[in-house]
């Protein structure tokens, strides 16, 4: 590891590397529930050229190397399972280009989403992107790579959906371009070449590392507003779901569930996101979600919430400051949740399961979903908060998200950027030629099996 | 350790890090460092950490806690609205218990000697703190109705003297009735409170609030932000309690009495929120309303101020410990490139220890020809008829 690590010296320079007992520590964990993975240096490259070279000397040193963006995934995808080098992407924060006729912007992999954010405001007022619900510190790249979702996602699907291109250090340390960025200087598109970016999204970092990307931007209208509606049966919601997604008016279209405040108890919300040009065509917008539920606001079995000002604003802040305070429900600093990707029309299913763990387990819990898509599919999930202070209430969390994850594939669902025992039990239902072209492809790429091991790993 | 109940209650969510526009990184040892452990929920959690005996109080440990510059820039934006206003208080809870173990960096250790020793961290005899108001007319205090308290830097550095004898001619200029205590003060002890030692702020916060006794002090202008911090907010709790005022205050308050040129050349000016004014006690007006009150100044703000301000850096005793260093990185340099963002021709300060640490990395930069750092008071100065 000395030689290791005076390599990466000479590589990033003395200030950026470290394998202090301090870094170690703070790099072996994430906020959620996995045990801490103590990696054996840390390093903060500055550029693709430092990258290249780093993966190049986990190749030379046969090294573990686990590419980390801001560390929010709170599923401890990016703790070093076997040990080696944490690569912190954050320095690499440049917005290269705006291209505001092509509505995409090009980011550096470690740009936040609250930096780029503020840079679309500040310059490019009438365009944004889509946010996720992760606080503004998390990463564009970490958030494609995971295929998250966020405030555009009824109007353009996951995260990775809106990506059009990367340039990635394989793990055998080739610099690559993929989509239209590979053949021209716009990075505009990913079709009609072959579709290669797919090698490194969903992957949790096992195929090289995301350097650059470039990805979608939607006009940001001067007019926002949120209706909520709301109704008392579970399943009622895939097809008020499917109402308010047929008109193709929102921007994002999500759900809540919460046993507090009482007031919210028992209750299903559903959040519908929209903007406008003018005060007008708000009002149409409006007028039109609201005819798409009219037959349940008639029958008296929904309606929307009446919102004071400061509750509506919440629902329009972006990124929604008050969901980290879910953290503290048990003093203690801690939530974690099962993310799970399914059809809408599972949706009754999916909240009595999760209501049956929380009741069963005593968790405190938080439920809800977003659509992706025009209901093509949701992202339901089950957030459980623990105390970090205590062992056991982090292991009640624990077992209450293994359950879930368990339940949730049982469901016909699949959880969403599975901690390393959930992606044991997804590769154990999946179709076994599926599994087998992963392994051949990792192996292809991947000779050393340097890139995070211990993730998307094949037990048979 | 106090505070120790908080610390596990961080969830790391990095808001801390970030002004509340986002723009950039906001926490200047973050922004310097750019390893999570330098980052304000890092912090807590490495505390969190020692206290469980998982980690050691290194060097390196002690240079994590010790590059915090008190800004407070984590608790004006920790989303946790419950331990948010403690965290500050819990990280000088931690320093203070690095200080009770002997376990403190070189500088720090050094610097808390000379304050210990001479009552100011430049380890200079006492008898020379009123030095920087000799021959220009200022007068010892006995019944006038402010003490005019310059603080160490006013007092000590060269270039605080500057900013010193400027806002005493301006105060003077303005018909306020003001004395100076000199060689009878010592440190008003902010930034030894901000490094933990406690023990010693008392004693330093006791001396002057003694001298201040004898003469039947009231009102006091303070140079610094941070004296203005601890004279305002901690020497109460001592039996030291004062009408407390930033000099920008006043001069906010009497700048309607002064005629200004009104032939200048356009100036344009952004202007620097000092921490200990801004967000340690809400005072964003003044500096401000003084400006506005100049002819043909046009202030233009930069991405990061007032509640999000980017720290200069010195704060938290690093003026004197540097210990988050000078790089290309810190946060000086990271400011003045943010002021220049603003084509501003000045960039405006009202705090003698922000002055010192953009005015270097101005220099350090080779930026001197495309920006000057100029104190308030100075800028007035130059516009009076």
């Amino acid at each position: 590891m000395k030689q290791l690590y005076d390599t990466l010296l000479k590589i990033v320079g003395a200030g950026f590397v470290s394998d202090a007992r301090e870094e170690r520590y703070i790099y072996s964990m994430d906020p959620g529930t996995m045990p801490a993975c103590e990696p054996d240096i840390v390093v903060l490259p500055g550029n693709t050229d430092e990258v290249q070279k780093i993966v190049q000397a986990a190749n030379r040193y046969r090294v573990p190397l686990v590419p980390l963006g801001a560390g929010l995934v709170l599923s401890g995808l990016s703790r070093a399972l076997k040990g080696g080098i944490v690569m912190d992407m954050k320095r690499m924060n440049r917005i290269l280009e705006i291209n505001e006729m092509s509505r995409y912007a090009l980011v550096e992999a470690g740009t936040s989403q609250g930096m780029l954010q503020a840079h679309l405001r500040k310059h490019f007022p009438s365009l944004k992107h889509s946010a996720p619900d992760a606080p503004p510190a998390a990463t564009v790249a970490g958030n494609i790579c995971i295929h998250g979702s966020g405030h555009m996602s009824h109007a353009g699907g996951f995260h990775s959906d809106m990506l059009n291109g990367l340039e990635v250090v394989l793990p055998t340390g080739e610099i690559a371009r993929l989509g239209s960025c590979a053949t021209s200087p716009y990075w505009f598109a990913r079709a009609p070449l072959p579709d290669l970016a797919g090698l490194f999204l969903g992957w949790a970092g096992t195929t090289g590392v995301v350097t650059k990307l470039s990805i979608k931007l939607y006009p940001n209208y001067p007019l926002n507003d949120v209706s909520v509606f709301v109704c008392e049966n579970a399943s009622m919601m895939p097809n008020i779901l499917y109402q308010i997604t047929g008109t193709q008016i929102a921007e994002d279209v999500t759900t809540w569930m919460t046993p507090k405040p009482d007031w919210a108890a028992g209750f299903f919300h559903c959040n519908v996101n929209y903007g406008a040009k003018t005060k007008q065509e708000l009002i149409w917008k409006r007028n039109l979600i609201r005819s798409a539920v009219e037959n349940y606001i008639d029958d008296k079995t929904g309606g929307f919430l009446p919102l004071p000002g400061m509750m509506k604003q919440r629902f329009l802040d972006v990124p929604a400051r008050q969901l980290s305070l879910f953290a503290d429900v048990r003093k203690g600093g801690g939530f974690e949740y099962v993310g799970a990707i399914m059809p809408v029309a599972l949706f009754p299913q999916a909240y009595e399961l999760g209501l049956d763990i929380a009741d069963r387990r005593g968790v405190s819990y938080s439920m809800g979903c977003r659509v992706i898509g025009v209901n093509h599919s949701m992202m339901f999930f089950y957030a459980y908060a623990f105390n970090r202070a205590d062992p056991a209430d982090v292991k009640r969390a624990q077992d209450a998200l293994e359950e879930t994850n368990k339940k949730v594939l049982g469901l016909g669902g699949i959880p969403w950027k599975a901690e390393a025992p959930a992606q044991k039990e997804i590769l154990r239902q999946m179709d076994p030629h599926m599994v087998d072209l992963m392994n051949r492809i990792r192996t292809m790429m991947d000779p050393q099996h340097i890139m995070n091991p211990g993730n998307w790993e094949d037990d048979r | 350790m106090k505070y120790a109940e908080i610390l596990h209650r961080c969830f790391r969510c990095g808001y801390c890090k970030l002004p509340g526009n986002y723009v950039d990184f906001n926490c200047p040892a973050y922004a310097a460092f750019r390893f999570e452990t330098y980052s304000p929920g890092g912090r807590m959690w490495l505390l969190r950490a020692w206290l469980d005996e998982k980690i050691e109080p290194t060097p390196r440990f002690q240079e994590i806690l010790y590059s915090c510059t008190a800004c407070g820039n984590c608790v004006e934006q920790c989303a946790l609205t419950k331990i948010k206003d403690d965290l500050l208080r819990a990280f000088t809870a931690g320093k203070e218990a690095l200080v009770v173990e002997g376990k403190v960096p070189p500088p720090v250790r050094d610097c808390l000697t000379k304050l210990q020793k001479y009552g100011n961290p430049y380890g200079l005899a006492r008898k020379k703190r009123s030095a920087w108001a000799a021959g220009i007319g200022v007068e010892t205090f006995s019944e006038q109705e402010f003490v005019f308290f310059p603080g160490d830097v006013g007092a000590f550095d060269s270039r605080g003297q500057e900013i010193a004898r400027s806002v005493a001619a301006l105060l003077g200029r303005m018909g306020v009735s003001f004395g100076i205590v000199g060689d009878g003060e010592v440190s008003d002890g902010n930034d030894v409170n901000a490094m933990g030692e406690s023990d010693l702020f008392r004693l330093l916060a006791e001396e002057n609030i003694q001298r201040f006794h004898e003469l039947n002090v009231k009102k006091i202008i303070t140079l610094s932000p941070h004296g203005f911090n601890a004279l305002k907010n901690e020497y109460p709790a001592l039996g030291g309690a004062y009408e407390v005022f930033h000099y920008t205050q006043v001069l906010a308050a009497h700048v309607n009495t002064l005629s200004f040129q009104d032939t200048l050349p356009e100036l344009t000016v952004t202007y620097h929120d000092p921490c200990y004014l801004g967000r340690h006690n809400g005072e964003y007006g003044s500096a401000r309303k003084v400006l506005a009150a100049l002819p043909g100044v046009n202030l233009r703000e930069m991405d990061r101020s007032l509640q999000n301000a980017l720290c200069c850096g010195g704060g938290g005793g690093n003026l004197f410990t540097d210990i988050l260093g000078n790089g290309p990185e810190s946060t000086a340099q990271n400011r003045v490139m943010e002021a220049l963002g603003t084509e501003a021709q000045v960039l405006a300060v009202s705090c003698p220890i922000c002055a010192v640490m953009l005015e270097d990395a101005v220099t350090s930069s080779n930026l001197d020809e495309r920006i000057h750092v100029q104190e308030l008071s100075e800028i007035v100065i130059k516009r009076l008829k």
